[in-house]
């Protein structure tokens, strides 16, 4: 590269070379703060998602699922450790991002939103929203900031478990008792279209995916990653026996994808605004559980103090 | 060697100290740790690390540091250190066995 070409030139350069950018790379104001704010929100996402299925682990129907839920809920704390060291790589704090998932200001996948009412909705979790965010990841492993896109490759290779233990209950509903079999339908009813609506607003009307595309952050649309999931995740649910709540849903030949319904937008903007059916039980968790841990914080400081 | 040659020549009390050095082979790939360079300081380290691990095009980007300041887990506490993986296989996904229709998940 000539030593004449602007910081502006190089970084362009770059993106239009599929090179990634790294942490100590000139980088525009913009493309930084959309970053910081990507990031982070998936990292709230990964911490917040603990609650719904971490509610179960006590009531896990055996031993075995237990460990398995676990060590699920284990990995996802992980997951959002990984994303907010990568965030941190930009110039932001911890306790900046805390502070803007805890006051509002930051907002995370709002299916966590959504009530885990049933042993059914823990398969359907790992079976719907992990394979939903799987797509997502595995896009996102050519994004093209370097630390997100390396923290995108160790979470797909993790995550996979997830969603084959999901599924792997969902397949035990359907092989038990009819009442079983009610509560895996019951699960799909209710998180089919709160899957849909984690990839985002249609491309058209999706605030920050224009930018997000030129700038290579995301690789591929809202509407495009939604059509994959839903074209791997119906013979899944045929295959369990399930129906899926959708009437319009069915296989177009000529597109060579399944034609599906309209989401409910309203209640997406709803969801997204706040009035969810959990967004406050959810920060109010993640609140307590901050202040709960106060002691251990402050039990660390003082010990890095008297071994200064 | 000591100091107190007789060939006049003031020679160095101490070995300069020892630092790491880890080489990003290519934009997007991490920093991997390719081996170590005395230096008399980091700015020093990190010419002479281009010096001798670099010299055909193997870097983008070279990180230095103190081998001082790396702390190490003990190999020979290995089976402790890491011990709760080993009766885990359940966060293996090959765990979970599928049906043939959909193991592609």
């Amino acid at each position: 590269m000539s030593p004449a070409l602007s910081h502006e030139e190089i970084f362009a350069g770059r993106i239009a070379a599929d090179e990634r950018i790294e942490p100590k790379d000139w980088m525009p104001e913009g493309y930084r703060r959309n970053l910081i704010r990507q990031i982070s929100q998936h990292a709230h996402s990964e911490v917040i998602g603990m609650q719904p299925e971490g509610a179960w682990i006590t009531r896990a129907p055996s031993l075995k699922r237990k460990t398995v839920l676990l060590a699920k809920v284990q990995d996802e704390g992980g997951h959002g450790l990984y994303l907010y060291s990568a965030a941190e790589t930009l110039g932001t704090s911890r306790e900046e991002m805390i502070q803007a998932l805890q006051s509002g200001r930051a907002k995370y996948a709002s299916i966590f939103n959504y009530p885990c009412m049933s042993w059914g909705d823990v398969g359907a979790i790992g079976w719907l929203v992990d394979g939903a965010a799987i797509v997502n990841q595995i896009s996102l492993q050519q994004t093209s900031y370097g630390p997100y896109a390396r923290a995108m490759v160790r979470i797909c290779k993790e995550e996979s478990f997830h969603q084959r233990q999901g599924y792997d209950i969902m397949l035990n509903l359907c092989r038990g008792s009819g009442e079983q079999i009610a509560m895996a339908q019951d699960a799909l009813d209710r998180w089919w279209w709160p899957s849909l609506m984690m990839f985002g607003p249609h491309d058209a009307e999706s605030a920050h995916s224009s930018r997000s595309m030129a700038w290579k952050i995301k690789r591929q649309s809202n509407d495009e990653l939604r059509q994959k999931f839903v074209d791997q995740t119906v013979p899944q649910a045929e295959f369990l026996g399930l129906r899926i709540p959708d009437p319009k849903l069915q296989w177009n030949e000529e597109r060579g994808h399944y034609d599906f319904g309209e989401i409910d937008w309203e209640e997406f903007a709803r969801v997204v605004a706040g009035d969810g059916p959990c967004n406050a039980e959810r920060i109010d968790h993640h609140v307590r559980a901050h202040e709960d841990g106060a002691w251990v914080r402050k039990a660390m400081l003082a010990y890095e103090e008297r071994h200064r | 060697m000591s100091a107190n040659q007789p060939s006049g020549q003031q020679m160095p009390r101490h070995h300069m100290p020892l630092f790491e050095v880890f080489v990003r082979s290519k934009r997007g790939l991490d920093h991997t740790h390719v081996g170590s360079v005395h230096a008399e300081d980091a700015e020093q380290a990190l010419e002479y690390a281009r010096d001798v691990y670099t010299r055909r095009s193997e870097g983008i980007s070279v990180w230095v540091v103190r081998s001082s300041d790396i702390v190490a887990s003990q190999e020979s506490d290995q089976h402790c250190f890491f011990d709760p993986n080993d009766d885990k296989p359940y966060r293996h996904a090959a765990f979970y066995q599928l049906p043939d229709e959909v193991d592609n998940m």
